[in-house]
């Protein structure tokens, strides 16, 4: 197990110096002039000789590798340079926001695994029965909905009609339950197909059959074999989810104007505040990235086959 | 044919199908089936309530909403009609390529998608236009970025995996030459299995394009389109809240009747890209 966790995060480190050198190049070869956006954003009147400072003040006037060089350089001691429109570090900035991004995207992830596995279940202990029906045609409406428009209902219901909770910002609980809930719907509905298909899989395998036929009681078949088994693709789809949510954090904290990371990425996407942009982009791949190698590893953790190298077929 | 018999077999597909056809055609015959001109600005008619002149009123612009909303459908269509068949095409070729060469283009290949595919998608979408700039052809590229790597993947595994099956061996016996051996027999059976993969994205990707332009990062004002027309109608959700009610639905039906088809194709896909899916 030591080995394998050891291989997959060595395997991260060419791979989030590739992630960098191509946020950097696409920022580079972008047709927006870093030097322009900082002297538009300083105020300063784009004269000949303005640029040309602002050029030497950000070091543009370097060759490419030698930028770089000297950008992850700072970046790895956790130096993203300074945001054009305050002059703060970016760093700070990004951080103060990602707790909020973090504690919203938490939220979700909770209410799609303890919504979606008893509804997964549910479903497929009651395959073609009404409560599988239902729970199918709920898991339908949900993947089509667009997150920016189910927000928008929720608040014409739930604040305009009825007042019970309030329409955005962070606050107590009741703040989060609107956005949390927007956010996760997507991934939730999606796992509760997860749950049932592959609940219903595990049904039919002969390792249940086979503790049926031993007689042992149902709840111990359902325990032991049917629910461990069925949890592994639900396990492994988290790992996606997390990106889904991350991305979907944006739109939900611009609805709802909570204080999040994604919202503030946004305004500096309107402001051309490239330092804030990079060290948005790079911040949520590393979580991303980070996200799923703990999935990864708990994956190898539940399933043996996997860490040994040996394919699902292996036990067969 | 058999396809079209898979889809009829489930009721859903009855109300989806039509529906689908319903928005293609909406999307192909919007200048002779809208009332008024989408961009057309009656500053004296903003906010009209449903009624004869405005079937669905008028925004806060004094446009009619219909009209918004049949123009809209073509945007919407249009975009994902076009990030899926440059997405398809790219994937083909990586895919391929990565999948018959094998060797080193193979893991360069492989690589290079591996990187794409760690960054959260919608993210990475929003950093491409952040740099290229706003606007639809902007959109359409930053998606179709950060889409591909994951076709290629499985049209590379797909290729594999067939590969080695009975009668491509047969034909390689029979000394078929490579491009024609594509040709004629792995690429009908790769586009059929990618059509289903399409079909299944097309819903996904327009919640990407209209999430997007929600953001006022894609699709630009006073283009009519669905996200757009949610995002300006936004501030009158306490006094008009019928504004955000139509643009929504549609974006809901639309994607809505693409998915249905899509699942009901899902079951129908080869075992390689379903196992590649989970």
């Amino acid at each position: 197990m030591r080995n394998y966790i050891l291989k997959r995060v060595l395997i991260l480190i060419p791979l989030l110096l590739t992630v960098s050198i191509l946020v950097f190049l696409v920022l580079r070869l972008g047709a927006n002039d870093p030097a322009m956006a900082y002297l538009r954003l300083s105020r300063i009147p784009p004269t000949d000789e303005a640029l040309c400072a602002a050029r030497q003040l950000l070091g543009l006037d370097r060759p490419w590798a030698v930028q770089y060089l000297d950008w992850l350089w700072h970046a790895v001691r956790l130096d993203f340079g300074n945001a054009y429109v305050t002059g703060a570090p970016v760093l700070a900035r990004i951080l103060y926001y990602l707790p909020n991004t973090l504690y919203l995207a938490g939220v979700s992830l909770l209410m799609t695994i303890v919504l979606s596995l008893p509804l997964g279940i549910l479903a497929a202990l009651n395959k073609d029965r009404w409560p599988d029906h239902l729970t199918r045609a709920l898991a339908f409406t949900g993947v089509s909905m667009p997150g920016f428009w189910l927000g928008f209902l929720l608040v014409m219901l739930f604040s305009i009609r009825l007042g019970w909770l309030p329409p955005m910002g962070k606050g107590g609980v009741s703040h989060v339950i609107m956005p949390a809930f927007t956010l996760a719907l997507m991934s939730l509905c999606i796992n509760i197909r997860l749950m049932r298909g592959s609940m219903l899989e595990q049904l039919n395998t002969r390792s249940v059959l086979y503790a049926r036929v031993r007689g042992l009681s149902e709840r111990r078949v359902m325990g032991c074999h049917v629910l461990k088994n069925s949890l592994i693709p639900v396990v492994t789809a988290i790992g996606m989810h997390i990106g889904e949510m991350l991305g979907g954090a944006v739109v939900v904290e611009m609805i709802f104007s909570w204080p999040g990371v994604g919202r503030f990425a946004v305004s500096s996407i309107y402001n051309r505040d490239f330092p804030v942009m990079q060290c948005f982009i790079l911040m949520m791949t590393m979580i991303f990235v980070f996200c799923n190698l703990a999935v990864d590893i708990l994956y190898a953790w539940i399933d043996p086959r996997i860490r040994t190298g040996k394919g699902p077929d292996a036990c067969i | 044919m058999h396809l079209i018999k898979t889809l009829l077999r489930r009721k859903l597909n009855w109300v989806a199908l039509p529906l689908m056809l319903l928005f293609g055609f909406t999307a192909l015959l919007a200048p002779w089936l809208a009332p008024h001109d989408p961009e057309q600005v009656d500053l004296s008619q903003r906010l009209a309530a449903p009624g004869a002149g405005h079937l669905l009123g008028t925004d806060h612009l004094g446009r009619d909403i219909l009209s918004r909303l049949i123009w809209g459908a073509r945007v919407s269509l249009g975009s994902v009609l076009i990030i899926i068949s440059l997405v398809m095409l790219l994937s083909l070729v990586v895919g391929c390529a990565s999948g018959f060469m094998g060797g080193i283009t193979d893991s360069v290949l492989m690589r290079i998608c591996e990187v794409f595919l760690s960054f959260p998608t919608f993210i990475l979408a929003m950093f491409l236009i952040a740099v290229l700039g706003m606007g639809m052809t902007n959109v359409v590229l930053a998606i179709v970025l950060t889409h591909w790597a994951w076709y290629a993947r499985i049209i590379r595994s797909l290729v594999l995996g067939m590969k080695h099956r009975e009668y491509i061996l047969a034909a390689r016996v029979a000394g078929t030459a490579p491009w024609r051996l594509f040709v004629r027999h792995l690429a009908p059976s790769i586009l059929a299995q990618l059509l289903i993969l399409a079909t299944l994205d097309i819903g996904h990707m327009m919640l990407h394009v209209s999430g997007l332009s929600f953001l006022g990062l894609g699709v630009q004002p006073p283009t009519p389109e669905w996200g757009v027309m949610i995002s300006d109608a936004r501030q009158y959700i306490w006094t008009y809240p019928e504004q955000i009610l139509f643009p929504g639905a549609m974006i809901f039906l639309a994607v809505m009747a693409f998915n249905i088809p899509g699942d009901t194709l899902r079951d129908s896909l080869d075992p390689v890209i379903r196992a590649e899916e989970v």
